[in-house]
């Protein structure tokens, strides 16, 4: 083994015991609140349909990209409080901060929305702080970065006219609205506080529902931790009849635009009819980890990478 | 090829120019456009440029290739080589070989970097040996550390050697640093 193998092993060991103990103290923190963890299949003959995140195929069935459509399904059948942590793939994501299989922490509460669920997360975030033996703040890539509650927000309007000039709208064009956001908003965020933007524009409601008093934007929001997009929140869509219209779009965009085939995923779809009104969120657990061991890389809190496999 | 193939190291035509990939950034918000950002440089100027790509976007693959050439002659401003499996001889410009123009020797097996049937570099071999062709007379000091003078090589380099290297011997260069090696004892 050469000495920079040795170096390399080491901070790997030291990363992998905090990226161990992170996911202990985060199940006890749900554990204690009264969330049930569940496991939902990783296989799957439909998943939600979405253009600019492609599934890998296994005989003939998807890989998870998320468990959304199960946490849901459960909280339709009555389940209140529910999370997972679970593997989720998704091809062609390959980088700095992504690996195609990675580990995605899930949660929902039935009543909740998606201010609830950015509460949630700045408890939790705070709590793994805590528990590491950091304390309130910790420093990342030279900065030091407040972690407590609560966090600064804007909306994505607000977000956009400060840090990228120009004002997104309702129905911002898409290339430019993704562009922007990796090369102008995200890196002009305060780099000593997290970030939630909140409202986005109608066409990226995804799964969330529009926001009752202004139809324009929908009831999502983003978490940014030192640069890394770290969380999703929604207040879930729960008009089944909507849901399928924008899936069918959805559908229409990826065979036009891909070329690719993706069915209606009807089983949820019938099971939306009695989903409560609820908040749900998905936060990036290796981004995580990440920022609790001050790694510039993803490939630096894996065990092994798609790289390695 | 799917711009989602694009790596680093992969070559690529833009505006008709073979470009390599010296760098690639993926970025990606998680429910939006994948982004890769490159940093190319051109396989014929040597120029680097910076370009953004998203998905969807394709890109034509350069058709890149290396072949094992000899080395035979200079003319003019361009050096002639020939293809040791074809006996086919190319020519390369001086300026596209810049300082490796001085390690050539006559007979000396190079690997050439083509874009379909155009030659735009060459690859030295690491070491290469030279005859001394003309170097000063060393002044003599009481100093214990290695003296070195000038010489220059029947390539055209010019090069530090030791003092007690002479006119007439054969050297061996490392052609990566252009530094002195050691000195060749013929063989008896």
């Amino acid at each position: 083994m050469t000495d920079e193998e040795a170096r390399h092993l080491t901070s790997l060991e030291r990363n992998l015991k905090r990226r161990a103990l992170i996911l202990n103290i985060t199940r006890r923190f749900f554990d204690d609140r009264g969330f049930l963890e569940v496991e939902t299949p990783l296989r799957s003959p439909a998943i939600a349909p979405e253009k600019e995140i492609i599934p890998l195929q296994s005989e003939g069935w998807f890989l998870a990209t998320s468990p959304e459509l199960y946490m849901k399904r459960l909280l339709a059948a009555g389940y209140r409080q529910l999370y997972q942590i679970s593997r989720c793939f998704r091809k062609g994501e390959r980088g700095r901060l992504h690996n195609p299989e990675f580990t995605m922490l899930e949660w929902y509460r039935a009543g909740g929305d998606y201010l609830t669920m950015i509460a949630d997360t700045e408890q939790l975030v705070l709590t793994i702080s805590r528990e590491l033996g950091l304390g309130d703040a910790i420093k990342y890539r030279g900065k030091t970065i407040d972690l407590t509650a609560p966090w600064g927000s804007l909306t994505v309007r607000e977000a956009y006219k400060q840090l990228a000039g120009w004002d997104p709208g309702h129905s911002p064009d898409p290339v430019r609205f993704d562009t922007d956001m990796v090369m102008k908003v995200i890196p002009h965020f305060n780099a000593h506080r997290p970030t939630v933007i909140f409202d986005y524009p109608a066409p990226m409601a995804s799964l969330a529902k529009l926001k009752p008093d202004s139809p324009g934007v929908a009831e999502r929001a983003e978490v940014f931790i030192g640069g890394l997009e770290i969380a999703n929140a929604y207040s879930e869509l729960t008009v089944a009849a909507e849901q399928t219209a924008r899936f069918q779009q959805e559908i229409a965009a990826i065979k036009k635009e891909q070329g690719r085939d993706a069915p209606l995923p009807e089983k949820f779809l019938r099971a939306m009819e009695k989903l409560p009104a609820s908040g749900g969120i998905a936060l990036g657990l290796d981004r995580l980890v990440m920022l609790f061991c001050d790694a510039a890389s993803i490939d630096e809190v894996m065990a092994f990478t798609a790289d390695t496999a | 090829m799917d711009i989602s193939e694009v790596r680093k190291g992969s070559k690529v035509l833009i505006d008709g120019f073979p470009y390599n990939v010296e760098d690639a950034e993926f970025m990606k918000p998680g429910k939006g456009r994948a982004i890769y950002r490159y940093r190319l440089r051109n396989l014929v100027d040597g120029k680097s440029i910076e370009r953004t790509y998203h998905s969807g976007d394709s890109l034509d693959p350069a058709n890149i290739s290396t072949r094992e050439g000899q080395y035979l002659y200079k003319e003019g401003d361009h050096y002639i080589f020939m293809n040791t499996d074809t006996y086919d001889q190319y020519l390369i410009e001086e300026y596209k070989l810049a300082d490796k123009a001085h390690y050539l020797k006559e007979g000396m097996i190079v690997i050439t970097l083509f874009h379909d049937d155009k030659p735009l570099d060459i690859t030295l071999p690491i070491f290469i040996e030279a005859t001394v062709v003309k170097s000063d007379m060393a002044a003599r000091t009481d100093t214990v550390t290695a003296q070195m003078k000038r010489a220059t090589l029947e390539t055209g380099l010019e090069i530090d050697v030791p003092t007690f290297i002479k006119e007439g011997d054969a050297i061996k260069v490392d052609t990566r640093t252009g530094a002195y090696v050691e000195r060749i004892v013929a063989k008896k």
